[in-house]
């Protein structure tokens, strides 16, 4: 009898607390309604300076070139037209071609490569394994203002072209950290029997790998790929260096866009910012939960 | 004696010295970590449309430098009063004038104002990292200090707070090397000749440009080793509790 008491009491305290009587004052969250109101006033506050950038470059893409001036920022448009998308598309729309052809190599590859890497870290104890893992994620940091004058005599010496294959390389080798670290920590986390097991039947260490590994690292492939991708597509200092506006991705053609002439053609920038930010927003918006993942694992703890 | 190149040099590090250098990438770091702290203290209770605001707060990191730095470039245009503009413009519909100020084109301040983009798009990482952080707290441990009668703001200062030191020290090292990198940015809101935002990376580039690779490889150099210092410390740290 007491025991089952006793019991009884436990899973009250198991189950999740109950509103009761006393509370009644606090709401869900466990906090008064006047500080529900704070918290809603400053969120509808920061929401309303996170989105002015965002307000600004939607109406003054929709003006025509005498309303486009910084003077009449706040104000909608008093005619809309469209033709600024229509200068933006034409300008743009080769090199976001490019950036397609760039971005979706680079983050497949350097996918693999990352995926081989901490699959070998996370379970290969060979000594030194720590401080190779410890440099990789050295080049995480490491900024690309001092890789930049190698990396060009390099691409100069081998005697690449400039241009997106080259870029690729570029985004592949100094993509390998981030994807080490975000693969090595997935497979730190796979039980250890399932390797095992591969072992006791028979299988080597690449048969382990793509037979068993492979398959099962479908969430982390997912996570990598997004974030190369936007990490790729937003680049703009590998392709200052190692293209041009011919031959170079979507940032470099923007940002002539933005600077290049002497009359700024402001309305014609704004759109093509839209324009250019639009794939990585739409990755962000259809898998933000995996986005929000491969930022996490920016934080070497993951 | 000294050559003519380590003389310059030498001018070279006290043009872009100590102060200019880091400037820039301690107002990124300290606005972003309060800005993101505050986002994540106020999601981190259950809140209706906790998602809708995270992912509004997050989506600027989506976006490159070079696109925000289009509209950012017109938001802090450097006219004020009857020429006002951007900003300046909205402050005086506001009536806010007195904070009209002329942004980036400031010789002492420009380079905090080129942070306030940075800011606005790198809080919301922050904010993520945060939010985790909160999360990986167990209930019991609030419902414990409840019950031993801690107000609400004992709660945090004393048990949940100490418990984020690990997200902070990860978020510090994260946003200050990307804060270090802030090329882009810099490039998209002003460009490479204005002396108010030159920072370190602004620097190699124009070496670069004009040939002079020694100098460039200098300042890449001093780049490496200031993120080094920052940042081995913590990975050595972080090796050692791997083994």
């Amino acid at each position: 009898m007491t025991n089952a008491t006793i019991a009884l009491e436990e899973a009250a305290v198991l189950e999740p607390p109950q509103p009761d009587k006393k509370r009644k004052k606090m709401d869900r969250s466990g906090t008064t309604p006047r500080v529900t109101a704070f918290r809603y006033a400053l969120l509808i506050f920061s929401l309303a300076m996170v989105l002015i950038p965002v307000y600004v470059l939607l109406i003054t893409s929709f003006k025509g070139s005498a309303e486009a001036d910084p003077s009449r920022t706040w104000f909608l448009p008093e005619v809309w037209q469209t033709q600024n998308w229509v200068r933006a598309w034409d300008a743009l729309a080769a090199p976001i071609g490019r950036t397609f052809l760039l971005v979706i190599p680079s983050s497949i590859i350097s996918a693999f490569l990352g995926s081989m890497n901490g699959f070998v870290l996370s379970r290969w104890r060979f000594p030194g394994a720590n401080v190779v893992f410890t440099l990789i994620l050295f080049g995480m940091f490491i900024p690309y203002q001092a890789v930049m004058i190698p990396l060009m005599k390099m691409v100069l010496t081998m005697g690449l072209p400039s241009g997106v294959p080259t870029l690729i390389l570029a985004h592949v080798v100094y993509g390998i950290p981030i994807t080490t670290l975000i693969f090595r920590n997935y497979y730190e986390s796979i039980p250890q029997e399932l390797i095992e097991a591969s072992r006791v039947d028979g299988a080597g260490l690449l048969r382990t790998y793509f037979s068993v590994v492979l398959p099962i690292s479908i969430p982390s492939f997912v996570v990598v790929l997004i974030w190369q991708f936007t990490s790729a597509w937003n680049d703009f200092l590998f392709a200052l260096f190692l293209t041009n506006t011919n031959t170079g991705p979507v940032t470099l053609s923007l940002n002539n866009l933005a600077h290049g002439s002497i009359m700024a053609d402001y309305g014609a920038s704004m759109a093509g910012a839209l324009i250019a930010s639009a794939p990585p927003l739409v990755v962000y918006i259809l898998l933000g939960k995996y986005f929000v993942g491969g930022l996490m694992a920016g934080s070497v703890k993951g | 004696m000294a050559t003519k190149s380590q003389t310059r040099r030498r001018i070279q590090w006290r043009k872009i010295g100590p102060p200019i250098l880091l400037i820039s990438p301690s107002v990124i770091l300290v606005g972003t970590l309060v800005l993101g702290f505050i986002w994540a203290w106020i999601l981190e209770r259950p809140i209706k449309g906790e998602g809708f605001f995270r992912s509004i707060f997050l989506f600027p990191m989506a976006v490159s430098f070079i696109a925000s730095g289009v509209v950012w470039k017109w938001l802090l245009n450097s006219g004020v009063d009857d020429n006002a503009k951007g900003l300046n413009r909205l402050f005086q519909m506001l009536g806010l004038d007195f904070l009209q100020n002329s942004w980036t084109a400031n010789i002492t301040f420009g380079v905090v104002a080129v942070a306030i983009p940075a800011i606005w798009q790198l809080s919301g990482y922050v904010m993520a990292l945060f939010l985790a952080g909160f999360r990986g707290i167990p209930d019991e441990l609030r419902e414990a200090a409840r019950v031993d009668g801690a107000s609400e703001w004992q709660l945090y200062k004393n048990i949940i707070f100490p418990q984020l030191s690990a997200v902070a020290l990860s978020a510090v090292i994260i946003i200050g090397h990307m804060a270090m990198k802030s090329f882009d940015l810099i490039m998209a809101v002003t460009d490479q000749r204005t002396y108010s935002t030159k920072v370190p990376a602004i620097d190699m580039y124009n070496f670069m440009t004009s040939g002079d690779y020694s100098n460039a490889a200098a300042v890449g150099t001093i780049m490496l080793v200031i993120v080094a210092a920052l940042v081995v410390p913590y990975l050595i740290h972080d090796a050692k509790q791997r083994r």
